[in-house]
């Protein structure tokens, strides 16, 4: 047990340095940061003097470990921008985008798990075939649009709930910044969170009702069935369990694409999470936000990724191989 | 003889496709007395499983049953409600099935799985449970069960999984196992330890055994009455002895004949020329006619019902018509 975390943290190390290498590349590739931080007037001089400053004419390599050593303490330097430092642009705006995947994870898994299991269940009558149709639209919706056309609806038509931003906030703790203790604040998560769930739930409740019914079919819940285990035993007990094992994998990586891909939904409701900062670091090539970000990014992925493995491990019995090597 | 503990009656067994209704099962009827062990025996689609499972009340679906009655104990069950159907299951019939390897459910310890099998028909508390699902491992020879049972399946090889699952069907203590070819997915040495421990537990606590196979050794050396069917009708059904010495079906005989032995020596080993007719394709009359060679007129028009011969034996074939000579003009 013990061997495999190590062995899966060295591997997500790893992953990092690799990716910390594609973002140092950014420094080097998009444009010359020089330009974009200083004025029209600069001299040459002024130039070089600040190259130097900077650190820039230093080998790669040494460049390279600056960057590692100082991503390490959270130090990813200021933005070009917005002059403050880029770590605290990213802290003060994660708590956003941390709070609207939770919310969308948390409805795609509920939904997409509860209406995977009911479609496989029920196969055939009308609430199951309504249920495939409009799952069909939500594969098929790109997200912008289902973002627009919830907002003409419930924003501008039915006026229900806000189409824009995050409602009132307050503060948890020194810089956590919440919407989901206020009123205000909770309505306006209702949309995007839709938004940026609808996807992910659909993917999910496919792949639940996919599993299930592969796994319904299987010897052991037919002998479970030719034991007398109730229906509810069979169902819930037996082939849910074993439809979670691949569902889980799935569902890891899509907690990890919804923080990441969260950028259009952001876009869209202007929501002041870190994708809409990454759009406009694009913008204005603010290479150390954009840096930071993809870095950031990386390390929900890694962490997710090992807390599917763990996960994994807790679920299937077969995988804790220690004890195993089937004894006769 | 005293009522049987099943009685098979006229059973139709039906799949609705888009080409037409396929008889899978026409009119099988059999019984199956207190305590004895009925061999089905019969090629690959003739029907044996389908009788397991129409029994059991578990025939998949589109499948159906069109017809005849099933009675357990002189109570008409294959009308029962899914749910009436579901308490039988387990606590009356019992099923054992072929591969050992996917029958137990990897995630769940053989305790967790014989635990819920115990509680779900017989009200006793966890501890209880567990003791006699220890006693129930111990019978069926694993060693040190005490400790064995908390171990997953992926612990246990094909042989001991068997032995499991066989602890698993007689958990609630049924009065009838159906074993549906228990020994066809495990090593030669294996089978014969699974059969044995499979009827000496049923002999000890009185269970009736349906042992549906294709190894007629084993029904050789297991069952009292065996039972041949072919293309999903009743060929033959008799005392084992007699139907493997003196077999009176035209296929039965075949069948025997296609058996390797050792005490005689043979160039070729017999066998029947043709194969078993599809569902879609049976033919008129009897099922064998297009492979039988004692095939007469009235085997073309006229299907053959079961005919009783001496020693309890039945025949479906009109070689054993009394009136058969008027046919052959």
């Amino acid at each position: 047990m013990i061997a495999f975390i190590l062995r899966r943290l060295v591997q997500s190390v790893i992953v990092m340095l690799a990716v910390a290498l594609v973002s140092f590349a950014l420094f080097r590739f998009v444009g010359d940061p020089i330009a974009s931080m200083v004025g029209q007037e600069t001299t040459l001089a002024e130039r070089a003097e600040l190259r130097d400053a900077l650190g820039l004419n230093d080998p790669f390599v040494i460049q390279f470990w600056n960057f590692i050593a100082r991503a390490a303490s959270g130090d990813f330097g200021i933005s070009y921008r917005l002059q403050q430092p880029v770590m605290e642009l990213i802290l003060s705006r994660l708590p956003a985008t941390l709070e609207l995947a939770l919310v969308s994870g948390i409805l795609a898994f509920v939904f997409g798990v509860g209406f995977g299991v009911y479609t496989a269940l029920r196969r055939g009558n009308w609430v199951s075939g309504t249920i495939m149709t409009v799952s069909l639209i939500g594969v098929s919706l790109p997200t912008f649009l289902i973002g627009v056309l919830l907002i003409w609806v419930f924003a501008v038509e039915l006026q229900w709930l806000p189409s824009f931003g995050r409602g009132d906030t307050v503060y948890i703790g020194d810089w956590w910044r919440t919407g989901l203790l206020t009123p205000s604040g909770r309505a306006s998560l209702i949309l995007p969170a839709i938004t940026l769930g609808l996807y992910q739930m659909t993917l999910i409740m496919r792949l639940v009702r996919a599993e299930m019914l592969e796994v319904l079919r299987t010897d052991y819940i037919k002998f479970a069935r030719a034991r007398g285990l109730s229906n509810r035993a069979v169902h819930f007990g037996h082939a849910l369990k074993n439809t979670l094992v691949p569902v889980i994998t799935i569902t890891g990586l899509q907690m990890g694409s919804i923080i990441a891909f969260s950028i259009i939904t952001e876009t869209v409701f202007q929501w002041p999470g870190v994708g809409a900062l990454f759009i406009n670091s694009v913008r204005f090539v603010d290479v150390p936000v954009m840096a930071a970000y993809l870095m950031l990014i990386a390390l929900v992925f890694v962490v997710i990724n090992l807390i599917v493995d763990l996960l994994y491990y807790a679920v299937d019995p077969r995988l804790r191989v220690d004890r195993a090597n089937a004894r006769h | 003889m005293a009522a049987p503990l099943l009685s098979v009656r006229d059973l139709v067994v039906e799949f609705p496709t888009r080409r037409g209704v396929l008889r899978a099962l026409d009119k099988v009827s059999f019984d199956i007395a207190e305590g004895e062990v009925l061999g089905m025996v019969g090629e690959s689609g003739a029907g044996k499983s389908l009788t397991g499972a129409a029994i059991i009340g578990l025939l998949e679906p589109p499948g159906r049953i069109a017809g005849g009655e099933i009675w357990l104990r002189g109570e008409r069950i294959d009308n029962f409600s899914p749910e009436k159907m579901r308490r039988i299951r387990g606590r009356r019939i019992g099923m054992v099935f072929q591969d050992p390897l996917t029958s137990l459910n990897p995630l769940y310890t053989v305790a967790q799985q014989l635990i819920e099998t115990i509680r779900t028909h017989m009200e006793v508390s966890e501890k209880e449970a567990r003791t006699r699902a220890v006693a129930l491992l111990d019978r069926v020879g694993i060693p040190a069960a005490a400790r064995r049972i908390d171990d997953y399946p992926h612990h246990f090889s094909g042989g001991m999984r068997q032995r499991v699952v066989i602890a698993l069907a007689l958990a609630a203590e049924p009065e009838l196992v159906i074993a549906d070819e228990p020994t066809t997915a495990l090593d030669v040495s294996v089978q014969a330890q699974i059969i044995d421990v499979l009827k000496e537990i049923c002999a000890e606590r009185g269970a009736s055994v349906m042992l549906i196979t294709h190894d007629m050794g084993v029904i050789a050396e297991t069952a009292d009455r065996v039972a041949v069917l072919y293309a999903g009708r009743m060929a033959e059904i008799g005392p084992v002895r007699d139907v493997i010495q003196a077999a009176e079906h035209p296929y039965t005989i075949g069948l025997m004949g296609s058996i390797p032995t050792l005490t005689q020596t043979a160039d070729r080993l017999t066998q029947i020329p043709g194969a078993m007719p599809r569902l879609n394709a049976i033919p008129r009359g009897c099922a064998f006619n297009p492979r039988c060679k004692d095939v007469y007129n009235r085997c073309l028009v006229e299907r053959p019902e079961l005919i009783a011969r001496e020693g309890g034996r039945h025949v479906a074939c009109w070689l054993y018509e009394p009136v058969k000579e008027a046919f052959n003009v």
